[in-house]
């Protein structure tokens, strides 16, 4: 596989919310706003790149029996790195996306690359498939979290374009589901799947 | 009109946190968590195992008894924790290290000694137990009862509890929808996933009607 398919097929063909459907709490949870979705996507593909770099640095370190709590490990720890540098230089996203920056270590899309492929790649296609997937993860989140502001709050990334006509529901829990699940459809419509 | 300032107050709640207007007693904590914070229709923790594992209502209610256990465990052991390790050595921001290694070591514990010890109950919920240790709700709610409850043990764990009860009747309803959603006749472009999510939402709709219920 070519260094750019590593970088592309993230976006379409293994696309982790529409076709693999990973890591579908903070889809959900966060997407309220574009803004908000797309702060998620940047800040776990960020994890994503550097766990997955040291992952297939390691990999032969490893005892293979107690790989995944290691992987947990690393993990965990970019993740706080990643939770103390929010909170210090963007606070306000760090107040709207709350429980869901320590809920990144649980996204099962990190875990599920590190498993798939850091394990048993090298550094740099490692962290070209984390940028790949990060993409693919980041766009998904804007995308529904565009719809969801546009219908919802009838604004585009915070400006408003027809604020208080627009159906509340889809800002709120049962809109999320809605949204994503006709998104998913229009997905596999188009993709022909 | 009317309905707009309600649903207007509700974000506003969502947004700031404080949907559950500071529950007094533990009544209103166990209900507040079972149904109008549900863990799943209104926090999106643990959706993973929502779709996953809800295609038939036996396989759900095992899941929903496996998470039970497992959080009315990690949220006693989460509590300690953060109570006589982190806070008195000022390491707050381990956390959620500490927090995802003492859960995942819990799993394995919980399985091993079910296996010994009660066969049948291992029989039960073996199969589940390993995908708890990534099923977001145990670590989150972990999270958040150590931040509403500080101070107080036995709340913060029948919140664990409750908010897990709340989980499994997500999960056990949703399943009995999915089995009758997998007899219709359902655009080839919906079937699956999307057709869940949809039928989800209006799940998630009905318990918004629990909202101000304490």
């Amino acid at each position: 596989m070519s260094k750019m398919q590593l970088i592309t097929k993230g976006i379409l063909k293994e696309n982790p919310t529409f076709v693999l459907i990973l890591g579908m709490c903070p889809t959900i949870g966060v997407t309220s706003s574009a803004i908000n979705g797309m702060g998620m996507g940047v800040a776990t593909m960020a994890v994503l790149i550097m766990s997955n770099v040291v992952i297939s640095l390691i990999k032969n370190l490893i005892p293979s029996k107690v790989r995944i709590p290691a992987y947990i490990v690393v993990i965990a720890s970019f993740v706080t790195i990643i939770e103390m540098l929010m909170k210090a230089y963007v606070p306000s996203l760090y107040e709207a996306l709350g429980v869901f920056i320590p809920l990144i270590v649980v996204n099962c899309i990190i875990l599920g690359r590190a498993e798939a492929f850091a394990s048993k790649n090298n550094a740099l296609d490692s962290a070209l498939d984390g940028v790949g997937i990060g993409l693919g993860f980041t766009l998904s989140l804007t995308v529904v979290g565009m719809v969801r502001e546009a219908l919802g709050s009838g604004s585009f990334f915070g400006m408003p374009f027809a604020e208080d006509v627009m159906p509340l529901v889809f800002i709120l829990a049962p809109g999320g589901f809605i949204a994503l699940g006709y998104l998913m459809v229009l997905f596999n419509k188009i993709s022909k799947r | 009109m009317e309905f707009e300032n309600i649903s207007r107050e509700i974000v506003q709640a969502f947004e700031t946190g404080t949907i559950s207007a500071a529950p007094e007693t533990l009544f209103a904590i166990i209900i507040g968590a079972i149904f109008v914070n549900n863990v799943v229709l209104s926090q999106f923790l643990g959706i993973c195992p929502f779709l996953g594992v809800s295609s038939k209502v036996e396989t759900s209610l095992g899941m929903g008894m496996a998470v039970t256990f497992v959080m009315a465990l990690s949220g006693v052991v989460t509590w300690c924790l953060q109570t006589y390790v982190l806070q008195p050595f000022g390491i707050e921001y381990m956390q959620t290290i500490a927090f995802i290694l003492v859960i995942a070591a819990l799993v394995q514990m919980v399985e091993i000694v079910l296996k010994k010890a009660s066969p049948a109950l291992y029989q039960a919920l073996g199969i589940f137990l390993p995908l708890i240790t990534t099923n977001c709700a145990v670590l989150g709610i972990a999270i958040i009862a150590v931040q509403k409850y500080p101070f107080d043990l036995l709340t913060g764990v029948i919140f664990s509890v409750a908010t897990a009860l709340g989980f499994a009747l997500a999960l056990v309803l949703f399943a009995g929808i999915r089995e009758r959603l997998d007899v219709e006749d359902v655009p080839k472009a919906f079937k699956g996933t999307p057709i869940a999510l949809i039928a989800a939402g209006l799940l998630a709709m009905a318990f918004m009607g629990f909202a101000g219920l304490v």
